[in-house]
């Protein structure tokens, strides 16, 4: 049922540029599933991962538009494969004196770890693709899952060189 | 003065607008912007001083679309910046340059929701190509240059640049930046050599295809590299709404308008095609009709400058981005040699379209009561003021009329509000145009509904000595609505009468509003009037052309139908059997 696709956006850092993207998105009736920005190694341009469920032509129709906005520096989809993809989840989880050892197991497991204790419930972090991040989740349900937050998807091409910085030359 | 020297925001201001070459601009002060309108009592820039901000905006539309050069408008914060945001979406639909100033609240006051604050950087994003908010003096110069580079260079489009009071007030020293690179805006002028090989040969194995010609032409000032390709090709051209003269309405290639009042022979020719030859245009809803149904047979040549038209609407066999003129430069010289090992024949594909257009052409009824038809009002307008003259739309069915019954026969002589279909544009247009183009005889041509909406930059013409004449096609309706209700709502006419033939009384208004004010209720008075009208040239003109209520505008493709099902006139739809390809 999923058509998601994870865009890396380069957009230059300045204020309402988030705006902009998210009313180019809304306008023109793109779903956004994830969205996450951070700076980059040059503080003037910022990375944006977006994840939305598009296909085909739909897809090409994003990358175009979302091109146009003069903020945008460069648009690139990532592919899966060629790319690393995590996510960040924090999640509280309720533990008894008989759980706890099980819950602590799963932890390890899923290269995860606690952040947080407390007399009745344990706060695990952990990083990975949506997949181990899901499985994780899905383990460690029957425990009772108190409070979860996640980030959104941060992803980057595999290899040495950037290929999606390449062709902008800066304006100084 | 030394470049060190330091000046006011809103001197840097004004000395960026100096350099950025603009001549005119139209505006109304207020409290935020007031600085600025300080230098601008001293500077060799024309400010006009409407009586709307809403004119301001269209009349630098107009001065655009007449003169290819950037139109500037500049307006107070709050109401003045909102008032702008009508305009500056209607010229961004239809690829307009404009640049809009607006005067913003302090920068400590933004957020505050203090007196005349409207957050318009905001308001204005999904409406401009781009907006700047300025709140540090030291940033205006570039943000200008930036502001008219992005509104007059690839797709042009509105830009808005929105400058906090302080900004203006405080101390700067000005630096225009010699040369404006930004890295995010790169508009591709050139396409690539296979994509015009793709093209060549495509358009070497059409037996039917179409010049489909939109606005895009006109924008890149392409019409004499149009002539060749259509010359050296021999395919039929239409040319949009937004094309209207790109491409002379006497040529004997040319169909006419496509689309939902578009001649039989250019809809049924895009409908028949087995390539459109797309220059400039973008698949409007408009113009293809029912999208699944439009031109089914036909292989799809797409030129734009903007990436993103490509494949938005309809999938395309060949993209070629870049600025038209250079594509169709680059295209010539490869057709020419494709066409030296065959040129297909396309006397057959002629044979069509030459009946569709001698069996169906463009044509009205006289109203049979004897009162005047609307058509033949505009018709004679086109007739004696020529094909040298600018004539400017509101938005209707007069609209249509004009596009169908003036005859255009030069670029930039035929302005209207195609994408964003503003009621109210022609009268303010009208304005910027002649302004522009002072020495061209400009007429708007508008509906009563329309007129309603902005008359009151006659004022405007009027005090600032610029005599345009405006036509009212009196209908003492809303009319396209009325035809609408016709058609598709069992003549039950719900608010579309205006009563305009009672009030208000055109003509008066005019001369109040400082105009000569005419009358025109019968086909006998017609040219007199309208030659009365051309000898006026000190004032603005009205003519209150009190016309028949229920003529339609024909053909008529319904909205969502298929461009196949186009109707004539009333329940008259054209037999295609004879003609299947």
């Amino acid at each position: 049922m999923s058509n998601q696709r994870t865009l890396s956006v380069l957009v230059e850092n300045s204020p309402g540029v988030l705006a902009r993207i998210a009313a180019l998105f809304s306008r023109r009736g793109y779903n956004i599933d994830s969205l996450a920005v951070g700076p980059t190694e040059d503080p003037n341009i910022s990375r944006m991962t977006i994840v939305i469920d598009v296909q085909g032509h739909a897809l090409e129709q994003v990358i175009a538009q979302t091109d146009k906005l003069i903020n945008v520096l460069s648009i690139v989809e990532l592919d899966p494969v060629a790319s690393v993809q995590r996510e960040l989840l924090l999640v509280k989880v309720t533990t008894t004196a008989e759980t706890r050892s099980q819950v602590l197991e799963t932890v390890q497991l899923f290269r995860a770890k606690v952040v947080d204790v407390a007399k009745d419930a344990v706060t695990i972090e952990a990083t990975g693709n949506s997949e181990k991040i899901h499985a994780l989740l899905r383990v460690l349900e029957p425990y009772g899952i108190r409070e979860l937050v996640q980030s959104g998807l941060v992803a980057m091409e595999r290899g040495l060189k950037p290929g999606n910085t390449g062709n902008n030359s800066s304006n100084d | 003065m030394n470049m060190t020297d330091k000046i006011t925001g809103a001197q840097s201001l004004v000395k960026a607008l100096e350099h950025a070459g603009v001549d005119v601009m139209f505006g109304i002060p207020g409290g935020a912007i007031l600085p600025a309108y300080d230098p601008i009592f001293d500077s060799k820039i024309r400010h006009i001083l409407v009586r709307h901000e809403q004119g301001a905006g269209h009349a630098a539309t107009g001065y655009a679309q007449a003169t290819g050069r950037v139109g500037v408008c500049i307006a107070t914060s709050g109401p003045g910046a909102t008032n702008l945001v009508t305009p500056l979406a209607d010229a961004q639909m239809d690829s307009v340059p404009v640049v809009a100033i607006t005067g913003q609240v302090a920068s400590h006051a933004i957020g505050t929701d203090a007196f005349q604050e409207a957050d318009i950087r905001g308001i204005t994003m999904p409406v401009t190509k781009h907006n700047f908010l300025i709140t540090n003096p030291d940033d205006i110069p570039h943000a200008i240059a930036a502001a008219f580079h992005i509104a007059g260079t690839g797709r042009p489009g509105a830009v808005l640049v929105d400058i906090s009071k302080d900004a203006l007030t405080n101390m700067t020293t000005f630096k225009w930046p010699e040369k404006i690179s930004l890295a995010g805006y790169n508009p591709v002028m050139d396409p690539t050599d296979a994509a015009i090989k793709e093209a060549a040969k495509l358009i070497a194995q059409s037996t039917s295809p179409v010049l489909y010609v939109g606005g895009g032409i006109i924008k890149a000032n392409a019409s004499k590299q149009l002539m060749k390709l259509a010359e050296l090709t021999g395919a039929p051209v239409v040319t949009t709404l937004m094309a209207r003269g790109a491409f002379p309405d006497s040529h004997e290639q040319h169909l006419g308008m496509p689309g939902m009042h578009g001649t039989v022979a250019a809809v049924t020719a895009l409908q028949k095609a087995d390539l459109l030859i797309t220059l400039g245009a973008r698949f409007d809803d408009r113009v293809t009709g029912k999208i699944s149904s439009f031109a089914p047979h036909a292989k799809i040549i797409h030129a734009d400058i903007d990436p993103a038209e490509i494949g938005k609407v309809r999938a395309v066999d060949v993209a070629l981005i870049g600025d038209l003129k250079h594509t169709i430069k680059a295209l010539l010289p490869e057709l020419e040699s494709v066409f030296k090992k065959s040129k297909p024949d396309l006397t057959t594909w002629w044979a069509s379209c030459s009946e569709w257009r001698t069996k169906y052409p463009l044509g009205y009824d006289q109203p049979s009561d004897g009162s005047l038809s609307p058509q033949y009002v505009i018709e004679r307008i086109g007739k004696i003021s020529g094909p040298d003259s600018i004539y400017v739309a509101g938005v209707g069915q007069h609209q249509m009329w004009a596009s169908q019954f003036v005859g255009y026969e030069n670029p930039r002589t035929w302005l209207n509000s195609g994408g964003l279909g503003t009621m109210g544009y022609a009268v303010p247009a009208a304005m910027g145009a002649k302004v522009g183009a002072p020495d061209t005889v400009v007429w708007a041509i508008d509906g009563d509904g329309c007129f309603q909406m902005t008359n009151q930059e006659l004022v405007t013409c009027a005090l600032n000595g610029i005599p345009i004449k405006v036509a009212i096609i009196n209908n003492e309706s809303l009319g396209m609505v009325r035809q609408w209700q016709t058609l598709f709502y069992n003549e039950r006419f719900s608010n579309t009468d205006l009563h305009s033939k009672r009030v208000p009384d055109f003509a008066k208004l005019a001369e109040a509003m400082g105009c000569v004010g005419l009358h025109c209720d019968t086909k006998e008075d017609v040219d007199r009037v309208i030659k009365e009208a051309m000898e006026i040239n000190d004032r603005p003109v009205v003519i209150d052309f009190n016309v028949h209520r229920d003529a339609m505008v024909w053909p008529m493709v319904a909205a969502g139908a298929s461009n196949d099902d186009i109707v004539v006139a009333k329940s008259m739809a054209p037999v295609w059997d004879s003609q299947e390809l």
